[in-house]
């Protein structure tokens, strides 16, 4: 038997097998990104085909944006997302960093107390949370949210931050202390930078939960001014089942932006995901 | 020259913020909540009251019918992904890991993509495909002739859950992938050419020797996904509402606890008995995760690799 043959075959069946999931897992996407294009007519004669000059149409995507703030959806998704990201990667270093750094009693403790969070969802703390919220008066505020956003990221953020930190070469930072340079700036100056990697690692992991959320924005902001993208989509939606062509212009505005980040931080994601073990 | 340090408030300094957030809105909060399940409402007040809120939940015979349902269709939907989810991912992972293939990048990246979608525009999505009225699924399913078997699966008592759980798989697939996929490549090399040298076929080495290294992978991975769907609510509030629909035969504790929490329909929704329902998957999570570290993971025969 001719082996070279053989594995010829071998090889074509498993890129047809991977292949053909590609396909399974993006074809929904592409169906409702292209029908997005079309009019109400071109969405139900022919969902398969691209739109053509008869078919193509925006009036799903004017109709979003004359009916819903969607702008503002946006911005608060976004105010939302990067205010809380900054303070997890912040405050989540400067934390790694103490309990990676220093010896102090109850470091262990305090690691696994900051551990317990990445097991434990914060969504069944949620009947406390909204008292807290009502009683400092944030409900329907994009601080509620930031606030505890930042709390549900930190755990994970400080557990990858720590083993990273921790494998910072100690002849780095003895030369930085003999040049008797403040902790502080020994921190800043010295360990974020040779930190980026993971934070960049973290940043994406960080993300994407915070912006898909829908339980917490319908629970502590539901208000109009302060909907973020998902809450604000899944209510559009609600009120406008029927008319396919909003439906589909919101969801693939709803699609964009994170197809758009995926392109630019997916190499990061999947290096977090596979712990390195991709080059 | 040793300097004669004073109280290292610098340490305080980078800690404290963080400690702060975390223990103020979230340990904090999960702490109240399994306190707030032995109170119950009285006029303005909150009195102890035992264990009364679980029994009502777990034994009364208007309440617990509920709880007991979502409880059920949770472990299906959970099953689903452990018999769907896991095998796909896996398989997924083998051929991804193979050496020499081109193109691996590209499958990656792209059979990842719909894992970070929002659950609730998957929902919708999915949604659209599956209805009737467009008709895309019944034309797809027309080309390879199976055109009959096409209903419509979301709104059937019978096969409403099912088809959500097999949505919820197909997002997240991407996750068991990629993590079966990084410890397949961390498999030494010698050992599948020492097992390649002594004339083990493919399958061979991924049954013996490959299958049995990423063992504590598969046990990760199942714990993920454990945590992961009785902590879920997104996809069947965007998909059925509330009410978990056609008569609460998709619902989970997940949209249980919401209704639960701020009632529905006629019936007003209550925060210790939320906090009672939440304190509960609190209790499954963990039973969940004691299981896996004392049951599977300390089992699980490690390899050093």
């Amino acid at each position: 038997m001719n082996s070279n043959l053989q594995r010829g075959i071998n090889t074509s069946l498993i890129h047809l097998v991977l292949g053909l999931y590609t396909l399974v897992a993006l074809f929904p996407i592409f169906l409702i990104l292209v029908n997005a294009l079309k009019t109400r007519k071109g969405i139900f004669n022919d969902p398969l085909a691209l739109p053509t000059t008869d078919t193509l149409s925006f009036e799903g995507f004017q109709k979003v944006f004359s009916q819903s703030d969607f702008l503002l959806y946006f911005s608060n998704s976004l105010i939302v997302t990067l205010v809380a990201l900054f303070f997890v990667l912040l405050l989540g270093a400067m934390a790694s960093w103490a309990l990676s750094e220093y010896r102090f009693p109850g470091r262990r403790i305090l690691t696994l107390f900051m551990a317990m969070g990445i097991m434990v969802p914060i969504r069944l703390g949620t009947v406390s949370i909204l008292e807290l919220m009502v009683s400092l008066e944030l409900v329907n505020t994009r601080t509620a949210l930031i606030l505890v956003y930042i709390a549900q990221g930190l755990p994970l953020a400080i557990f990858i931050l720590t083993e990273y930190m921790a494998q910072i070469p100690k002849e780095l930072k003895e030369a930085a202390r003999c040049d008797d340079v403040s902790e502080y700036r020994l921190f800043f100056q010295v360990v974020l930078p040779l930190t980026r990697p993971a934070i960049a690692t973290v940043a994406v992991f960080t993300m994407i939960p915070i912006w898909n959320d829908l339980w917490f924005p319908l629970i502590l902001a539901p208000g109009e001014g302060t909907r973020t993208l998902t809450l604000g989509v899944q209510q559009f939606i609600g009120q406008y089942v029927t008319d396919w062509n909003s439906v589909l212009a919101s969801l693939t505005l709803a699609v964009i932006p994170v197809l758009v980040l995926y392109l630019f931080f997916s190499r990061q994601l999947i290096r977090g995901l596979t712990a390195g073990a991709v080059k | 020259m040793i300097k004669q340090r004073g109280f290292p408030f610098h340490i305080l300094v980078f800690i404290l913020p963080g400690l702060l957030i975390y223990t103020l809105f979230s340990a904090w909060p999960l702490l109240d909540t399994l306190l707030l399940s032995f109170f119950e409402e009285s006029g303005d007040q909150r009195v102890y009251s035992g264990l009364a809120n679980y029994r009502l939940v777990l034994t009364d015979p208007d309440l617990s019918a509920g709880f007991w349902n979502a409880l059920g269709n949770n472990g299906v939907f959970f099953l689903v992904h452990v018999l769907v989810q896991n095998p796909i991912g896996l398989l997924l992972a083998a051929l991804l890991s193979l050496r020499n293939l081109r193109g691996v990048r590209t499958y990656r990246t792209l059979i990842f993509m719909p894992t970070l979608l929002s659950v609730v525009i998957i929902g919708f999505i999915w949604q659209l495909i599956l209805s009737p009225l467009w008709g895309v699924s019944e034309t797809l399913l027309g080309y390879v002739g199976l055109e009959s078997l096409f209903d419509a699966w979301l709104g059937k008592e019978s096969s409403a859950l099912l088809t959500l759980a097999l949505i919820s798989v197909w997002q997240f697939v991407g996750i068991p992938m990629m993590l079966i996929y990084a410890s397949l490549l961390a498999i030494p090399d010698e050992l599948l050419d020492a097992a390649h040298v002594d004339g083990a076929s493919p399958l061979r080495t991924f049954w013996q020797i490959k299958l049995p290294l990423i063992a504590p992978t598969l046990g990760l991975v199942t714990i993920l996904t454990f945590i992961g769907n009785f902590n879920a609510f997104d996809l069947i509030y965007a998909v059925k509402g509330a009410l978990a629909g056609p008569n609460f035969s998709t619902d989970i504790l997940g949209t249980y606890f919401y209704r639960t929490f701020f009632g529905f329909q006629s019936s007003l929704g209550s925060s210790t008995l939320g906090a009672t329902v939440a304190t509960l998957m609190f209790l499954i999570i963990l039973a969940g995760v004691a299981l896996y570290f004392y049951g599977v993971q300390r089992r699980l025969q490690r390899y050093p690799m």
